[in-house]
């Protein structure tokens, strides 16, 4: 049996992809099997899972959900639309990992941040020239509706602290530490270790600059408990903060947090 | 005394606080991770909180950037 756009259809051997399109899906030039894209000609196994795709059209809202999917590898949808995740500030490191997430498919954002979309933003965070003065936590929820309507998005809009944060992000599955300053995120670090102990935590310190991209790293610090970046390359003056290197560590963030939700970390 | 910072053996001074020992190390208290025996040591207690003999800490730097 195989599964074509979500619906089972009969098996048999040497079926190509495209006599399968000819008949599930009349005119479809984008053929995804198993989350992989593959010529027309590619020869199909028991048990694929396909998504055919004709490029341009807009496709109806029921089909569009599972289409978001296509590229993700069979099973990873399930498991993390199910799963909440937390983000502590929305800014270089918070906003790429939010979209990130959202492009993913996570199915429950909570994201937490006192601070309005300025200028001096734009180099590194996922945010528009005409958002300028909005909350960040509005234009971040606009902004990943754009991308995944699917999903809840829950926003905090204050300046979060040692003390509220456990008991804001209680219950979430992945705590991701993507604040600025120095003190907030070993502030974050001694919740994930004290009052949050077993949480799932992703945080991040060191990735101002253009050194060499290679020098971030994830680091499994506790169980269940990660840290990213170079722990070393600090914002200051002469040494600041980009789109490039600040976006390879919330990456990393992003990426371990997939890994932590398909419990494979 | 001899104490065990991340890992390490080190002999230091008896009746060192934990504020002393991390200033000594150039460490800003306020932008540091402090584990004392596999407890958190909230910066408040860092002034007052003595170490002793096999004391194991784990120090965590942050830098900020974000």
């Amino acid at each position: 049996m195989l599964l074509v756009n979500e619906i089972t259809y009969e098996f048999r051997d040497g079926l190509r992809v495209v006599d399968v399109a000819a008949k599930a899906k009349p005119g479809a030039d984008l053929f995804i099997v198993n989350g992989h894209p593959v010529s027309s000609s590619f020869i199909l196994e028991d048990g694929d899972s396909c998504w055919l795709i004709r490029k341009g059209e807009q496709p109806t809202a029921d089909e569009l959900e599972r289409l978001l999917y296509a590229r993700h590898s069979p099973g990873v949808h399930d498991k993390v639309k199910k799963a909440s995740v937390g983000i502590m500030g929305l800014g270089g490191l918070g906003s790429p990992v939010a979209v990130a997430l959202a492009r993913v498919g996570v199915g429950h954002l909570l994201l937490a941040d006192f601070d309005v979309v300025e200028p001096s933003n734009l180099n590194r965070q996922q945010y528009f020239i005409d958002q300028i003065g909005e909350k960040k936590t509005q234009a971040l929820k606009y902004n990943l509706g754009r991308i995944n309507p699917y999903l809840r998005i829950e926003t905090v809009n204050v300046v979060l602290t040692e003390e509220s944060i456990p008991a804001l992000f209680n219950g979430v599955d992945v705590l991701a530490e993507c604040f600025d300053g120095a003190e907030m995120k070993a502030a974050a670090l001694r919740c994930a270790l004290g009052p949050l102990k077993g949480k799932c935590f992703v945080g991040a310190s060191g990735m101002a600059g253009f050194a060499d991209s290679n020098m971030i790293c994830t680091r499994k610090i506790r169980d269940r408990v990660y840290l990213v970046g170079d722990g070393e390359t600090e914002a200051r003056p002469g040494q600041g903060l980009m789109a490039p290197r600040v976006g390879i560590a919330a990456h990393h963030q992003a990426n371990q947090i997939l890994r932590l939700l398909l419990e494979v970390a | 005394m001899k104490i065990i910072c991340n890992g390490k053996e080190m002999d230091v001074k008896d009746s060192l606080t934990i504020e002393k020992l991390v200033v000594d190390l150039d460490l800003n208290p306020a932008t540091v991770v402090v584990e004392c025996n596999g407890s958190i040591v909230l910066p408040d207690n860092y002034a007052e909180q003595q170490l002793s003999e096999g004391s194991v800490l784990e120090l965590i730097r942050f830098v900020g950037g974000g």
